[in-house]
């Protein structure tokens, strides 16, 4: 129980007077999650959108496809980018193993079925009678897919936010692809693992609280997204 | 522009709805369309406005004497108000500014004719207000000052005051009367009130076995 106490008042010591390194393990764990998340957006949206708007052959099984990967472990996504991105892999010549390249492709990973699967269930979610509406006004079928995709705008905001969150407390993916390299590839979590397992509690309880504080920060902000989102109104 | 429509049919999961259903809408009415529940009165309406297609039969729309195509020149010379309103998630003025956004019109115009509009139906202190916030009968006027904005030929009314309480019913009423006293927009709708259909029509029409027929008073 000292320790713990001791650990926590030792944490606020170092959050205080935040130290050359831990702030670069926090702008290095922002970089890598923000930039995955920057990409698996790019990709996700439209593919959401796409699953949500168009009826085409296969998309049911692509539906089913995208929710299960949702779940995805991520030991087994860093393993499978591992053997991607190691030397005799089919992308070894890149040399990406153990950067921050990779640890981006396994998060990248991660993210995108989150961000696809969401974005397709909020433009599914969105009222019927908002295409016909737009429709009736004058609306090009361009213009009506617009209306609904401005529509689920909140959702679609929610869906990034949610896959952020998932992505920046991920230690098993990146701990295998990035090798945990002090000052190159060493992140929060990926710290506070190792950390942990040397006993050096108050470091991984002071990246532990500000993990947390980031969590509660993702989580406000998906509070007050959801509120604005539909839900009721006719 | 005159509106003909020419032996429509319709069905839904094998059940009849209209059937060699014919009319001509040459005036400015209003046309009440009345009936019982499930009679087509709305399917109708969708046909009419280009919304839904008919399973036989065709809509004409005559602009001296020449046809015009089903293209979106033309359906941008009219709108429907649904009975449901389909609100967008954003304030009064920018649902009621969606139909001229669309058709590429410039911001000042906007700005005019929405401010005109929401006067128009008495909205105009409500502008800034997430227009999911209204009551249903302000919602229904909103649908009604949105198709408005886009000063349409036709305007087709599908219950305009099904679900709205008496006041907003009797401010809806009053809109459609000066729209009429206006004579530049066709307004064609359905009610099942008899009372209301009695008060507004010019043409009051039934739909009885399918088709359509003009109630002599």
């Amino acid at each position: 129980m000292d320790s713990l106490l001791n650990g926590f008042v030792q944490a606020f010591d170092l959050i205080l007077h935040l130290d050359q390194t831990l702030f670069g393990i926090i702008f290095l764990s922002l970089k890598v999650s923000g930039s995955a998340l920057l990409i698996a957006t790019a990709l996700g949206l439209p593919l959401g959108a796409l699953l949500g708007l168009k009826r085409f052959p296969g998309r049911d099984l692509a539906i089913s496809g995208v929710n299960t990967f949702m779940g995805l472990p991520p030991v087994v996504v860093g393993l499978f980018v591992y053997l991607l991105l190691s030397r005799k892999g089919p992308m070894g010549f890149m040399g990406l193993l153990y950067s921050p390249s990779a640890m981006i492709i396994a998060q990248t990973i991660l993210a995108l079925p989150i961000v696809t699967a969401l974005c397709h269930s909020a433009i599914v979610n969105i009222d019927p009678i908002i295409r016909q509406a737009a429709r009736t006004l004058g609306a090009t079928p361009g213009q009506e897919t617009i209306a609904v995709i401005r529509e689920a705008r909140y959702g679609l905001l929610s869906a990034v936010i949610a896959a952020f969150g998932r992505v920046m407390a991920e230690v098993g993916a990146i701990l295998i692809v990035g090798g945990n390299i002090a000052g190159y590839t060493r992140v929060m979590t990926t710290t506070i693992a190792l950390e942990t397992d040397k006993g050096n509690f108050e470091l991984a309880l002071a990246l532990g609280m500000i993990l947390l504080m980031i969590s509660f920060a993702i989580n406000a902000l998906l509070h007050v997204v959801q509120q604005k989102g539909p839900a009721s109104g006719s | 522009m005159k509106l003909l429509a020419t032996n429509i049919a319709k069905h839904y999961g094998g059940r009849t709805i209209l059937s060699d259903c014919s009319y001509t809408f040459n005036g400015v009415g209003p046309y009440v369309l009345m009936g019982p529940n499930g009679c087509g009165k709305s399917t109708f309406l969708r046909i009419c406005s280009l919304l839904e297609q008919p399973d036989a039969g065709d809509m004409l729309f005559m602009d001296d004497g020449i046809q015009l195509p089903h293209d979106i020149a033309l359906r941008r010379r009219m709108t429907l108000v649904l009975p449901r309103t389909g609100v967008f998630n954003t304030t009064v003025f920018n649902n009621v500014a969606y139909g001229l956004t669309v058709r590429g019109v410039q911001k000042h115009v906007v700005r005019e004719k929405v401010g005109s509009v929401l006067d128009f139906v008495g909205m105009a202190h409500k502008e800034r207000q997430n227009a999911r916030t209204l009551s249903s009968g302000e919602t229904q006027r909103l649908g009604i000052a949105r198709a408005l904005a886009i000063e349409p030929e036709i305007l087709f009314l599908d219950e305009p005051t099904a679900s709205v309480d008496e006041e907003n019913t009797a401010i809806i009423e009053s809109i459609i009367g000066r729209l009429k006293q206006d004579g530049r927009t066709t307004v064609i709708m359905t009610t099942h009130d008899k009372d209301q259909a009695e008060r507004l029509a010019d043409t009051l029409l039934f739909i009885t076995e399918h088709r359509i027929a003009e109630h002599k008073r």
